[in-house]
């Protein structure tokens, strides 16, 4: 029903792309982000389209699963389309003679523009999750925020923070799942009527649900001082991360990315 | 309420890297009345089937019928089918969610749209039924009951949508040896005096030796074998080779026929208690 949301959903495999250090995939994946803002106009969209099919090829990801990752923000794109398209103000279209209200010229071109930006955006982003374990995604983060640490920032604490609840994502569909199964069997009907009573649906699901992420809460939270878990405080590592070859190649082909974009504006 | 599943197969997240099939061709028959046992290694895809059987899953190819009516269609009654065969989660107690005991247990009868009195009786029947007292619980909160007590108030808000068929998956998981024995007690009763059909999933051979008319061991996706418990328990070798078992006394009993004292078999302590003292009755008398 609700098994086939794939953000936070890593993926087991032995490529390139899993290999590489996660800090520079995250790093890469924040460059990424900027470059996107920078593009103007269509043409370097097809940088873009070269590295992330790359990126996909490489980790031999069905591209299948990686547009599934739109799935859950298909209606934030849709929004943005819609409105780009009614809402910009220019040269109204023809179609067939007649002038169609409020479709431009321009509000077409926009809609386009930010579409592809946001389909970009998304599949590249959860690309990270998708060949990254969460584990090793809390090392690069806690790594990359440890010269923060000075100014204050908890980056050990932050990092556990970021792996627990990427952890409990999983779990907690299942979980509603399972408690979704069960008040059904009880006649509980969560797919019509109008939004009150769907809204009221939810209690039956949202009571258990809260009660069993706090119970799991609380028993993690045992569990990790019964093996005295104290925070980052003089915490070593069994794996240090290390920067390969590769990685710095990874890194290489994203600055050409920004530059090759950067290039056409 | 008979029950026919017929070349039933499903596959989760078909088309991902996750693929995996779960029921592989599964047939089987399952008749009125009839107390049955469900037994299969973990994944070997009980939960899967038993979710088939009141709709909540649909199959990935094959039917199911309940009392000739075929439930895979398009269109079929899901609150009708969903009334017929009551489903008891494992830990169905953590799907508690009302303010009081009453009020949580005539959660499946409101979803029926059925009128206040008539859902007063059932939930006060429901609650009686799995041996709790109506007038004094029936105020308090779910949460502040035990173990044992929630999980016979969750029970209850199924049996309070008067069920023909009730199936339980693991219904004495986390119970101590006293709740465990009420909780079986009851669905015994249950049963026996309403006619249910009882589908019963468990991890426990004895429990399921003591209880059931019939067994139904699934492997891999596929039913393995189905035959009564005696049948059953008599091919240890094949249960273990799929990861269960037989009950402590069965094993037991056959060991004790290996090193040469040669009694029947037994699947209840009670017959190998008959069993040993003939044995040795009979060897006082040589």
């Amino acid at each position: 029903m609700i098994k086939n949301i794939t953000i936070g959903q890593y993926i087991p495999g032995d490529t390139p792309i899993h290999r590489l250090d996660p800090r520079i995939k995250i790093l890469a994946t924040i460059a990424y982000i900027t470059i996107l803002f920078f593009i103007k106009g269509f043409f370097p969209y097809i940088y873009v389209l070269a590295y992330l099919g790359t990126v996909v090829w490489l980790s031999e990801i069905s591209v299948k699963t990686v547009l599934k990752s739109l799935k859950p923000l298909i209606v934030i794109i849709l929004l943005t389309v819609i409105f780009n398209v009614f809402l910009t103000p220019g040269e109204t279209i023809k179609l067939f003679g007649y002038k169609l209200p409020f479709v431009t010229k321009e509000g077409l071109y926009q809609a386009v523009y930010m579409g592809l930006r946001l389909i970009f955006l998304i599949t590249g982003a959860s690309l990270l999750t998708l060949t990254t374990s969460p584990i090793s995604l809390t090392d690069g983060i806690e790594k990359l925020l440890n010269p923060f640490r000075r100014i204050g920032i908890p980056a050990h604490e932050l990092a556990m923070m970021m792996t627990i609840a990427l952890r409990f994502i999983p779990t907690l569909l299942d979980e509603t799942d399972k408690i979704m199964k069960a008040q059904m069997a009880r006649g509980a009907d969560f797919e019509s009527g109008n939004l009150l009573n769907r809204a009221k649906a939810m209690i039956p699901l949202l009571v258990p649900l809260f009660i069993s992420a706090f119970r799991r809460a609380e028993e993690l939270a045992l569990a990790m001082e019964a093996r005295c878990y104290r925070g980052g405080e003089g915490r070593t590592r069994m794996k240090q991360l290390k920067l390969q070859r590769i990685d710095f190649a990874a890194a290489f082909i994203t600055i050409l990315l920004a530059v090759g974009v950067i290039f056409t504006r | 309420m008979s029950i026919e599943v017929r070349n039933l197969t499903h596959t989760y997240m078909k088309g991902t890297v996750f693929e995996h099939k779960a029921l592989n061709d599964v047939n089987l028959t399952i008749e009125d009345g009839e107390f049955v046992g469900l037994i299969g290694h973990t994944g070997s895809g009980k939960s899967t089937l038993i979710q088939h059987l009141n709709a909540l899953l649909k199959p990935s190819e094959g039917s199911i019928h309940i009392d000739g009516i075929d439930i895979t269609e398009k269109g079929a009654a899901l609150k009708k089918i969903r009334q017929m065969v009551g489903l008891v989660f494992q830990y169905p107690e953590h799907q508690l969610f009302e303010e009081t005991v009453y009020r949580d247990v005539a959660f499946g009868p409101q979803n029926l749209g059925l009128g206040q009195q008539e859902i007063e009786a059932r939930v006060k029947e429901a609650l009686e039924l799995v041996g709790m007292d109506y007038d004094s619980v029936k105020d308090k909160s779910p949460f502040e009951l035990s173990g044992g007590q929630k999980r016979r108030v969750a029970i209850a808000g199924v049996l309070a949508m008067e069920p023909k068929v009730l199936i339980l998956d693991e219904p004495t998981a986390g119970l101590d040896p006293k709740g465990r024995d009420e909780i079986l007690g009851e669905i015994k009763r249950l049963h026996e005096k309403r006619k249910l059909t009882v589908i019963l999933v468990s991890h426990s051979m004895e429990d399921i030796a003591n209880l059931v008319d019939r067994i139904i061991v699934m492997g891999k996706g596929k039913v393995v074998l189905t035959d009564t418990p005696r049948n059953v328990f008599k091919q240890a070798d094949l249960l273990y080779s799929i990861g269960l078992g037989v009950p402590q006394v069965t094993m037991l009993v056959n060991e004790l026929n290996k090193k040469g004292i040669s009694i029947g078999d037994c699947i209840s302590v009670d017959e190998a208690y008959a069993e040993l003292t003939k044995y040795l009755r009979s060897k006082l008398n040589d």
